[in-house]
């Protein structure tokens, strides 16, 4: 390996390091703005100048400059020093000192590295330069003149979510940050520039004004808004969540969340049920919670087992439903279902549900084809990570489906999934890429699965799958694209119907059930049905619309619990603030129910529930890991079944990204971005 | 005969456009002659006769132009090799492109063809400046006379396939910077790029590419034709060859010569250029290479040598040889705060030091100028240009710091005196922050 001598000490690094990696390295830190690891680097800020031999006698900007063998970096020489505090005062010239009213304040990498380069006072006499503020949406605050014109957001927009929709113009002191037209910024990941953003230019409207960062409360927690369980954190002040913020986690959403996970925060906040209600003389009156569970209880011994149906929504985690099993199995309920859009996942291994390439794997595909999916609404930091794999240059990417408008080129091979069979006959040559690709991937989304139709369309699907060898030594890439954060974690428990049990769309219907139990089920159809409704969930949504006795549970920020992500990877979300009112942690209310049935469920803690889950099924044990191609052995011809196929087009569930759960639809912020997205104008503010 | 340079001599023959400047005239003058010659040995001759005829790069660098043509991959793999020309002469005071690609289009179209030989392009750009319609328009119909002639073009008879284009800049001063060239031609935005990589290795579309200045690429054929030797006989070791010399300000004949290297400054301006308006005598300053470089007092302009080395040694440039000649009307000052506006004012805004300081510069210059600037802020102003010198991504920083360097290297005592000229007729001001805050 090449050694470079940082400061005198010898460092050993990797061929293709820059400079600024290799100090980083040897443990220099080395003060940036425009240069970010997963950004091309633009070397404009200068902040990283340093000292470089040989090389010319000025000082270099590392983040720009290969490292090459035997070469001597000083980090702290006069020079670099000099070079440096050149650069702040700079940057300081036309920046305003209005730190005290700035929402960066204390988390500002201009004003962090200031202490370190500024000078105490300014030697600049002139009249500061003002810019125009930008309308970049409702999500994004822009006070232009704090703007450093690090471009990092132009790069982020441009490369990252594909779309190019800011951009630099003018030019010299004039050069301003801008959106297209002055129009609002459509990606979904668009807010990841307020992270970016190393002053407070770009800042969270929402979250503004709202608080300090040195107040917050921070939490690491799961992301439940899609399918792929993004690392996030959890800022809270007391009771309320004020923002949420993604963590970094290579292996799954890198450093990015969507619009939807950072901003339906809000939504934990409106429209809560925080005490049980039961309904009386037609409406929902407000009870204590052994008048609730008794009222429960009553209805459910009073119920013969097979008119009892359950059916769990798109946000529960682990344990609520293993608690719901245990209890509901104990009753000898055999139709219990979590899978409110139908979907025909649940019979077969379980890599059958799974994303088996991992989502990190997936940049190593060289063909792709998207069955009935649209990455970008249902999983907006996929999207990223295929347009990753697509910049590549090494892959081709084909569809069958409605044609959505993604970030990348693709060719659409068909509407419906005939064409999967027809894939040879098309002029196109995507057929012939994808048998010589020698890790070809497929993902199909629910908009495939979900269907009356969805058995046959998963079998053919599988059996074109197996055809073209999407599942061979060390590589499995048949990748089923999720759109719950339940659901996985669902049918790993074997949430859905034994026996003679039905499945969640014949229990909505006409005479379904008597008795329907809603563990947090907002998005399933009830108005067929006659059914008792118990709805145990956190939202004034349309389960408890719908509701004659509501138990009021915890959101995902309010409660411990494990999600499985679509890959299969268990991850374990934390609390951050407690659940609202006299609002419970769902398992814990249903271990009270339980007592009232007769029928107590063996465990007293979350922990000897955890126990209990991981003793029934040890794949949740293993937190963080994600079984990816070590499970390749996977019959894709016995997937679903055989039989005939609607010729309607695959079209993704999700109309309207914004609203796609309870907290969301409660969200302020949520809905007017939906309006933006429906085109509507709000009279925003 | 006037300078030191003899007719016979001379490269540019139609300097001045007084012969036709179309393919028949160009061949009268000699140009195409012998082309297919030169390409039928091989690029490496080509590379080797221009290395020892040691011609300099003329766009104001003065980078060995032969040596940068073996920076190019010595085969052609599936990146195709690209030459570009970057005629975007924007450089104040300079005009000297302008009467080559005025008057002997065909030199450079020719320096063209052998030039791409040399580094094995077969596609040629020609940048020229959006300002030179006349310029466009000649080079256009000499392209199409050339390409119709079969000298240039897929088959030609010169036995080197190659397409010269031509494209016209925007009109930003930037874009003559090779690598916000290279961008501009690309059809984005006229920012510089990084170096590593260099042109040589990913330039154009990610190709080798090579990047020259018209002159240097004009004069090529030429030094074939009659030998590296005999480019040599002119200059100073180092600095050999004859170079296209002009002049503008207050001096009584400005034009653009041809003349040898290493001519006295002197000689050249009262031979050429008619002498300082009013005599040697009344000379106050010369900036010698456009504006991008650091003036020159009389006393030093007396002695000085137009070649790249002498001019550095007196922490002044060659730079594109067009003087800007000041006489004792001249207030240095204004001139130099005007240079830093077109500096504040064309600086593409990338990077820091360039963007905030170009601009911090010129509003303390105007503050000179008027002598309303407080004393201590001469060392600040020398401070803040050594904070934009050498930090930037371009040569632009540079350039906009040397003139300001220049002027207080030589005449500070006349803006002392003018800041306290100033004070003392305002006695109880305290200075110019109390005005500015007015």
């Amino acid at each position: 390996m090449p050694t470079a001598k940082v400061n005198g000490t010898d460092i050993e690094f990797e061929n293709g390091m820059t400079v600024l990696q290799v100090a980083e390295l040897a443990g220099e830190e080395i003060p940036r703005f425009c240069y970010h690891e997963r950004l091309s680097i633009a070397g404009n800020c200068r902040m990283c100048l340093v000292e470089v031999k040989p090389g010319p006698p000025k000082p270099q900007a590392s983040c720009a400059l290969p490292a090459a063998d035997g070469q001597e970096i000083i980090t702290n020489s006069p020079m670099v020093e000099k070079a440096r505090k050149g650069v702040m005062e700079f940057l300081l010239i036309n920046h305003p000192l209005d730190c005290p009213i700035c929402d960066q304040g204390g988390e500002c990498d201009l004003q962090d590295q200031a202490m370190g380069y500024g000078r105490d006072s300014s030697r600049y006499q002139e009249n500061k330069r003002a810019v125009e503020e930008r309308n970049m949406g409702p999500l994004i605050k822009t006070i232009m003149t704090r703007c450093i014109q690090c471009t990092r957001c132009v790069r982020f927009i441009t490369e990252i979510a594909g779309r190019s929709e800011i951009g630099l113009v003018s030019r010299g002191e004039e050069v301003e940050i801008t959106t297209y037209l002055d129009q609002a910024v459509t990606s979904e990941l668009s807010a990841n520039i307020i992270d970016l953003c190393p002053v407070g230019a770009l800042t969270s409207r929402p979250y503004a004004f709202n608080a300090r960062p040195w107040e917050l409360t921070k939490t690491e927690s799961v992301d439940v808004m899609d399918a792929i369980g993004s690392a996030i954190r959890v800022d809270a002040r007391g009771p309320a969540v004020l923002r949420v913020l993604p963590r970094t986690n290579d292996e799954i959403n890198e450093e990015w969340i969507s619009d939807k996970t950072r901003f339906a925060c809000d939504g934990l906040g409106r429209q809560r049920l925080d005490r049980p209600m039961v309904r009386r003389s037609g409406r929902l009156q407000p009870v204590s919670w052994p008048e609730a569970l008794a009222a429960v209880a009553e209805k459910l011994k009073a119920t013969a087992a097979d008119r009892i149906g359950v059916i769990a929504g798109d946000l529960q985690d682990a344990e609520s439903m293993k608690a719901t099993l245990d209890l509901f199995r104990n009753l000898g309920v055999e139709s219990m279902d979590c899978r409110q859009d139908g979907s025909a996942l649940g019979d077969g291994p379980r890599e059958s549900w799974l994303f088996n390439s991992t989502i990190a794997g997936l940049e190593a595909a060289d063909a792709l084809l998207l069955i009935g999916a649209n990455p970008r609404l249902e999983a907006a930091v996929l999207n990223a990570r295929i347009r990753k794999m697509w910049l590549s240059g090494k892959s081709r990417i084909g569809l069958i489906g409605e044609a959505p408008e993604l970030t990348y080129d693709y060719e659409q091979l068909g509407e419906n999934i005939g064409a999967v069979l027809r894939l040879g006959d098309k002029a196109s040559d995507f057929a012939a890429a994808f048998r010589a690709a020698s890790r070809p991937a497929i993902v199909i989304g629910q908009g495939a699965l979900a269907r009356a139709d969805g058995a046959a369309v998963l079998r053919t699907a599988a059996t074109a799958a197996a055809e073209y060898g999407v599942v061979r030594d060390g590589w499995n890439g048949w990748n089923v694209l999720h759109t719950a954060a339940a659901r996985v974690g669902g049918l790993d428990l074997g949430f859905v119907p034994k026996g003679r049990g039905r499945a969640a769309g014949e229990l909505a219907a006409t005479g379904g059930a008597d008795v329907l139990f809603l563990l947090g089920a907002d998005e399933i159809d009830l108005s067929a049905s006659a059914a008792f409704v118990i709805y145990m969930g956190t939202h004034g949504d349309r389960g408890a619309h719908r509701a004659d006795v509501i138990l009021p549970g915890a959101a995902y920020t309010e409660k411990a619990g494990l999600y499985v992500n679509t890959e299969g990877r268990v991850q374990r979300g934390e609390r951050a603030v407690w659940p609202k009112g006299e609002a419970k942690e769902d398992w814990a209310i249903l271990r009270a129910l339980s007592d009232y049935l007769g029928r107590r469920l063996p465990y007293d803690t979350l922990d000897e529930l955890r126990a209990r889950l991981f003793a029934d099924h040890p794949t949740f044990g293993q937190i963080g890991y994600a079984p990816g191609s070590a499970s390749a052995a996977l019959d894709l011809g016995k997937l679903g079944d055989a039989g005939p196929w609607s010729d309607t087009p695959l079209a993704t569930p999700i109309a309207q990204f914004h609203l796609t759960n309870p907290i969301a639809r409660a969200s302020k912020t949520m809905a007017e971005c939906a309006a933006l997205a429906a085109g509507v104008k709000l009279a925003a503010e | 005969m006037v300078g030191i340079l003899e007719d016979k001599d001379r490269i540019f023959t139609n300097l001045y456009g007084l012969d036709d400047w179309r393919l028949e005239g160009a061949r009268r003058r000699g140009v195409w002659n012998g082309t297919a010659d030169m390409l039928s040995v091989s690029p490496e001759w080509v590379c080797d006769q221009v290395k020892e005829s040691g011609l300099r790069g003329r766009g104001g660098a003065g980078f060995a132009t032969g040596l940068k043509w073996t920076f190019m991959p010595k085969q052609e793999s599936e990146r195709p090799h690209y030459l570009v020309v970057n005629a975007d002469e924007s450089e104040p005071g300079t005009c000297k492109d302008r009467e080559i690609m005025r008057g002997d289009p065909h030199r450079l179209i020719e320096g063209c063809l052998v030039a791409s030989y040399a580094v094995r392009a077969r596609d040629c750009f020609i940048y020229i400046r959006g300002e030179y319609v006349l310029e466009r328009e000649r080079l256009e119909e000499a392209i199409v006379e050339a390409t119709k002639a079969r000298l240039i073009g897929p088959k030609n008879i010169n036995g080197w396939p190659c397409n010269i284009r031509l494209t016209h800049g925007g009109g930003a001063y930037i874009c003559g910077d090779e690598m916000a060239l290279l961008e501009s031609l690309e059809g984005k935005k006229g920012q510089p790029r990084l170096k590593p990589p260099f042109p040589a290795g990913s330039g154009v579309y990610g190709c080798p590419t090579t990047v020259n200045n018209v002159e240097s690429i004009a004069v090529v054929p030429e030094i074939l034709r009659r030998g590296a030797a005999w480019f040599t006989t002119f200059g100073r070791p180092k600095n050999t060859g004859t170079k296209l010399m002009s002049a503008s300000g207050h001096i009584n004949r400005p034009c653009v010569v041809e003349e040898t290297m290493s001519i006295p400054m002197r000689q050249l301006v009262e031979e050429h250029f008619g002498g300082v308006r009013g005599g040697w005598g009344n000379l106050k300053a010369v900036i010698p290479g456009g504006s991008s470089v650091r003036l020159l007092p009389a006393d030093e302009a007396e002695v000085a040598l137009m070649d790249f080395d002498d001019l550095a040694s007196r922490k002044s440039g060659l730079g594109t040889a067009a003087m800007i000649v000041m006489d004792k009307s001249c207030d240095v000052v204004a001139a130099i705060a005007r240079l830093s506006y077109f500096y504040k004012h064309e600086s593409c805004g990338q990077c820091t030091p360039c963007r905030e300081g170009t601009g911090w510069m010129w509003r303390i210059m105007e503050r000179m100028v008027t002598g309303e600037a407080e004393p201590r802020e001469i060392d600040m102003l020398l401070d803040v240009a050594s904070q934009v010198e050498g930090h930037t991504i371009c040569g632009l920083g540079d350039a906009a710091a040397w003139p300001i360097q220049g002027l207080f290297m030589h005449f500070r005592p006349e803006i002392e005196e003018r800041i306290a000229r100033y004070r003392s007729r305002k006695a109880n001001v305290p200075g110019a922050s109390l005005i500015a805050a007015g």
